[in-house]
Formats: structure tokens, C-alpha cells, sequence
């Protein structure tokens, strides 16, 4: 907290020199407003799961269902019919499938960044949203997963994927980076649902005391593994906490560097770069913070979470997103750069065909919500614009579906011989079942939002309030005549 | 000392109070009590008495076994079946490295969470504090001391005017969950 000079009995030069240079007070932002207590947070949030479920949740989730239905539709008549059914051909084998995986592995990222980087450099801001980006971390990864299971053709088969004994006697080739991914995004979204289940363990045993009707208790009280909030308990819980943090930080770094394997792996100009691991984990950060951003606007309004979520938050959010979207930009100007400098003409060829050829529609569209759009937030009053700032977030994750395409579909369609160029064209299966994750996430994610705390209730009391700190007795909410 | 009592708690209001509290209670010399409170106080486990987490090495054991199961799995598979690729050789440390490192970060989690539980004895869905009818509040906003009666210095007056002496009030003794039935 910040003092005040004569707080702290300087001497009496020291007060004049003070008092001549006039430092300006600047006491570091609230993370919770309107000098909130305890038991207002507890109420807060527990309302929002325990009060009747509201009309436009009902309204929602049905939308959500109905869309998700679409990709449940395309992969049956994906099964039934054969892979012939996406618009994949050659010399394009790689089209949406892929873009939709990286782009959904890629939105998760925002959530582990969370959880786990900023955990470890102690931004207690985190404490607001790290829940909300974990469940969309999960979510997303559900949807991710769907693509390159199916995209194997014959999905049956794939758990072949896995080191498990078959009839061939084949084992997996692990020199592959599409193996090394199957072990990358199984982990990931292991542990990210080991990491968000167990931060949740004391406000699920929070509910679980809340309970008054019987399946409450039977269900919160089962999730919460007979949590009692012990000071002992707390301890190892920390130190979990903070080890899982650790642990997954190497993750967040891990899995999209793998990812950017599967293409800088191969000898395709435009893939095979040595910048796509650090490019393409700022990308997914960028992306995820989109959507983190894309979520929790509205949930901030729906809920009146305006003390918990403040614009300092927001701020922050809007901050990283400039930084990884810069990092962005300059990944797209060292490509062009080491392309020229290279003095390879089919990496140059390949990446002036990205800005100028037959796609080049794509790669506009891709420039301009991922190198411009972010830059608005330098400025104080955009990002203080609460709906300016959605709708920004919505060009960052249409901007960052586009990079994956241009960078999937460009270097595939026009590659080393002209005679053996092709146009990619997605079909209206492609179309459906692409939309249908959509539903199939916003369906997971309203469950969530229903029945478990979308804010880690006991981490926003233990970080965010002033009043948290034993040391802290001179707080107006730590007397006892305030009671 | 009195078999049907489980211990005795008292309830504080604020984070320094219990702070303040937790540290008396382990001077005097009690060394089976409790603190519960909604979120962990900072630095409460050291004035309790308490000694460092020791987690870590449940997480080392975890991710050792992920790292030798990863090599094992692909050691094995490969000398098993030879899958000649890129010139690359049969084993090596380096081509298979994502293996180990996926498998490591997984059950190095695994072993965290697993030695979480564990270490707190949990899960455990009974236990004599939860019979305190008062107990839910400390999850919300109350921090409440459980002195046991297992412990060598508790004497029911004693101890019951000892924590209201360090200011904590609604104390109570809890019953042995046999004894309310």
C-alpha cells in the first residue's frame, strides 16, 4: 500500500526536499471496487449458480445446442459418406480441418497463460478471469480435438494414434510431429483439467455448505472431496498450486511450439521456418486473449460483475493483447524479410503469392485485424470503450481463423511446380461443421457459467482484498467497531 | 482428556485476528489445532508451527515416472518393430523428445494433484468439525481455531476460556459425531 511522506517520519530535510518536488500519489488500482467484503463476494457469485436459472440461459443454451448439432451432422455424413465430402484435394490435403484445430488449440492458450505465467510473476488481476479462461481453455480444446480425430479418415481407427498394441504389430512413429502432437494436446488438456479442477476444490466445498436442496449437497459435496478449509490443508494446496503453475508454464510455451512443428517440420516454403514456434505461441495467446476478452464483457454486464472485473482489468487484458499482437506483426514482417534475405526464390515467391496472389483477400483480412486492430488499444479512450473493445476482440479471433488459413492454404496450393497448383474451396460441410463447434462450445460453456463459481472465490478474497493481509489491522473492515 | 468431546472452537472475524490468535495458540503449546479459513492466510501455516510443504517430492516422482515411461514406451516400440524414418537411428534421445517432455509435464501433475490429496488426507467426506453447525461460515467469511481434546495440554475450561481470552467468541465444544446420535 501506498504511504503517505509525512506517514513516515522523515527528517526534516528530507520533508522539505518533499515538499519542493511534489511526488504525485499514485496508489496502485483497486482490484475489487466499492470496498467490497467477504461475504459480498461469497454472495456474488454463489447467486449467479444457486439463484433460478434466468430465461436467457434457457434461450441460450437451446441456440447453442441447436448449432451444435451442425458439426454433430457434418461428421455423420463425414462417417457415413467418406473424407471426400470436405473440400480437401490436391494439391490442398490440409484445409479446414487443420485451420479450425489451430485455431481452437491456439484460443486455449489465453487460459493456461493465465493460470500459469501469470501465477508465477504474481499479477493478482488474475484472480478475476483465471477461472472463466480455464473453462474456455477446456472447451476449447474439446472443439479442437474434433477435427484432426476425424480429419484421419477412417475415425474408427484412431486410436492407433496411441502407443497401444494393434492387430498390424505397428507401433506409432514418434520421429513425426503429428505424434508428438497427439501427446502435446492430450497432455494439455489433462492437465488443464487437473489445474482448473482443483483451484475449484474450495469454492465447490463453498457451495457444498451453501446446499440446501439434496442434490447440491450430494453433488458439490462430492466434487469438493471433503475440502474443510483447514489452515494445514491450505498449505499443501499452495504449494500445488503453485508446482502446477510451474508445471504448466513450460506447457502453454510446449504445445503450439508442437503444433508449428506439424508444418515447420515439413520442407514446404512458408512452413518451413525456424521463426514458427515463438510465432505461432504469441499467436495463440493473441487469439486466446480475443476470446478471453469476447467472454467476459458480456458475463461482466449479464452479471454486474463491474466491482470484481474492473477497467484496470480490462486495461491489462487489452495491454497484452497489444503486446503478443505487436509480436504478431513483427512475426509477419521478419517472415517477408527472411524470405528476401534468404535469397530463396521459392520462400520469396511463396510469401509475396500469400500478400499478392490468389489469395491474397485472406491475408489482407488477416493483417488487418491482427497488426491494426491491436494497435488502437495504445489509446487510453479505446480501451475504456467497453464495446468498442468487444468488437475489436471479435476481429482478433477472425484475424487469427485467418492466419491459420493463409498459412495453411497458401503454401499448399501454390507449391514448387505450377502444373500442379489447385484452388482450396471449403464445402458446405466444411461450413457446418466449423459453425457447429461454435455451439458445441457456447453449449459447454453456459453449463459451466450454471452450475459451478465462474470466479475463484477464495483466490479473489485471499489476493484481491486489502482486508486479506494479517498484517493489514489499520483496514476500516478489520476493526472491530465496524461491526 | 474428555473422550466425547472432539475439541473446542472459537470463531474471529477478520484475517489479523485469527493471524494473531493462531500464533498464542501454538505458543501456549497446543500443538493439535486447527485453523479454518476461507482462503489461506498468508504466513498463518509458519506461525502455526507448520514446516514447508512436502509436495515437491510427489511431483518429482511423478515426473521422473513420466520421463522413464516415455522413454521406456518408445525404446521398446521402436526396437520392437524398427521404423526406419528420415535416416533418423532406431533410439535416440533427441527425435522422441516431446514424448518424454509430454509425459513428464503429465504425470508430474498428476502426481501433484494426487499428493495434494494425499498430504491433506482427503478425500474424506466426514469429519467431527463439520458437525459444528456454525462450520459453513468459515468457508464464507468467518476464520474459526479447533483445539483438539487429543492434545495433552486441553482442559475443557482452560482451553474454552483461553480463546476467549485471544478474542474469538461462540466457542463451543464438538461432540464426538457418535455421541449427538
Amino acid at each position: 500500500m501506498a504511504h503517505k511522506a509525512e506517514d513516515l517520519n522523515l527528517p526534516a530535510e528530507t520533508q522539505i526536499l518533499i515538499a519542493e518536488a511534489k511526488p504525485v500519489d499514485m496508489p496502485r488500482r483497486e482490484l475489487v471496487e466499492n470496498n467490497r467484503d467477504y461475504n459480498w463476494i461469497t454472495e456474488k457469485i454463489c447467486g449467479i449458480v444457486e439463484d433460478k436459472t434466468p430465461t436467457w440461459w434457457w434461450v441460450c443454451i437451446s441456440i447453442a445446442g441447436l448449432v451444435a448439432t451442425y458439426t454433430l451432422a457434418g461428421l455423420v455424413y463425414l462417417v457415413s459418406t467418406g473424407v471426400g465430402v470436405w473440400g480437401l484435394n490436391n494439391p490442398v490435403n490440409w484445409g479446414w480441418a487443420i485451420v479450425n484445430f489451430v485455431f481452437w488449440i491456439g484460443i486455449g492458450h489465453a487460459g493456461t497463460l493465465i493460470s500459469a505465467i501469470l501465477c508465477l510473476l504474481k499479477q493478482r488481476w488474475r484472480t478475476s478471469i483465471n477461472r472463466t479462461a480455464e473453462a474456455m481453455t477446456i472447451f476449447a480444446v474439446v472443439c479442437a480435438g474434433i477435427f484432426p480425430l476425424f480429419h484421419v479418415g477412417r475415425v474408427w481407427f484412431a486410436w492407433w494414434l496411441f502407443p497401444l498394441p494393434n492387430a498390424n504389430g505397428i507401433w506409432p512413429n514418434f520421429r513425426s510431429p503429428l505424434e508428438w502432437d497427439v501427446f502435446a494436446v492430450s497432455t494439455y488438456f489433462t492437465v488443464s483439467a487437473l489445474f482448473w479442477y482443483m483451484g475449484m476444490i474450495p469454492d465447490l466445498g463453498l457451495l457444498r455448505d451453501r446446499a440446501k436442496s439434496l442434490w447440491r449437497k450430494y453433488f458439490y459435496g462430492a466434487l469438493a472431496m471433503g475440502w474443510r478449509n483447514s489452515a494445514r490443508h491450505w498449505k499443501n494446496y499452495e504449494m500445488a498450486y503453485l508446482t502446477l503453475a510451474g508445471l504448466s508454464t513450460p506447457l502453454v510455451l510446449s504445445v503450439h511450439t508442437i503444433v508449428s512443428f506439424d508444418f515447420a517440420a515439413s520442407i514446404l516454403p512458408g512452413w518451413h521456418t525456424t521463426i514458427f514456434p515463438p510465432y505461432f505461441v504469441a499467436g495463440a495467446i493473441f487469439s486466446g486473449f480475443g476470446m478471453v476478452l469476447t467472454l467476459m464483457l458480456p458475463l461482466r454486464s449479464v452479471f454486474k460483475l463491474h466491482d470484481l472485473i474492473t477497467q484496470y482489468h480490462i486495461d491489462c487484458m487489452c495491454k497484452i493483447t497489444l503486446a503478443t499482437g505487436s509480436m504478431v506483426g513483427y512475426a509477419y514482417a521478419m517472415e517477408f524479410f527472411i524470405a528476401w534475405y534468404g535469397a530463396n526464390s521459392f520462400e520469396a515467391f511463396a510469401f509475396i503469392n500469400r500478400a499478392g496472389g490468389q489469395y491474397w483477400w485472406a491475408y489482407w483480412i488477416m493483417i488487418s485485424c491482427n497488426v491494426i486492430t491491436p494497435q488502437l488499444f495504445w489509446f487510453k479512450w479505446v480501451r475504456e470503450n467497453t464495446t468498442l473493445v468487444w468488437v475489436m476482440s471479435l476481429f482478433v479471433n477472425v484475424g487469427m481463423w485467418f492466419e491459420r488459413f493463409v498459412i495453411t492454404v497458401t503454401s499448399l496450393a501454390n507449391d514448387f511446380l505450377p502444373s500442379s497448383w489447385g484452388y482450396y474451396s471449403p464445402t458446405i460441410v466444411d461450413i457446418y461443421t466449423y459453425i457447429g463447434t461454435f455451439g458445441l462450445f457456447s453449449f459447454l460453456f453456459l453449463l459451466f457459467l450454471r452450475f459451478l463459481p465462474l470466479i475463484a472465490i477464495a483466490e479473489i478474497k485471499a489476493l484481491a482484498l486489502p482486508q486479506a493481509d494479517p498484517h493489514n489491522e489499520d483496514h476500516p473492515l478489520n476493526q472491530k467497531s465496524s461491526k | 482428556m474428555s473422550k466425547d468431546t472432539y475439541g473446542i472452537i472459537a470463531t474471529f472475524d477478520t484475517s489479523p485476528e485469527i493471524y494473531k490468535a493462531a500464533k498464542e495458540v501454538n505458543k501456549a503449546g497446543y500443538s493439535k489445532f486447527d485453523v479454518f479459513t476461507p482462503f489461506p492466510v498468508h504466513g498463518i501455516e509458519k506461525v502455526m508451527g507448520e514446516k514447508r510443504s512436502t509436495l515437491g517430492s510427489f511431483t518429482m516422482i511423478g515426473g521422473l515416472a513420466g520421463f522413464f515411461t516415455g522413454m521406456a514406451i518408445v525404446a521398446y516400440m521402436n526396437f520392437d518393430y524398427p521404423l526406419i524414418v528420415g535416416g533418423k537411428v532406431i533410439f535416440g534421445p533427441i527425435f522422441p523428445f516431446p514424448i518424454f517432455y509430454e509425459l513428464t509435464i503429465l504425470l508430474a501433475a498428476f502426481g501433484t494433484l494426487g499428493g495434494m490429496f494425499v498430504l491433506n488426507n482427503l478425500p474424506k467426506h466426514h469429519h467431527p468439525v463439520f458437525e459444528y453447525e456454525n462450520f459453513g461460515a468459515s468457508s464464507d467469511d468467518k476464520f474459526m481455531i479447533v483445539i483438539e481434546s487429543e492434545d495433552p495440554k486441553f482442559d475443557e475450561s482452560d482451553t474454552s476460556s483461553f480463546l476467549e481470552k485471544l478474542g474469538g467468541y461462540d466457542v463451543t465444544a464438538i461432540p464426538h459425531k457418535s455421541e449427538t446420535k
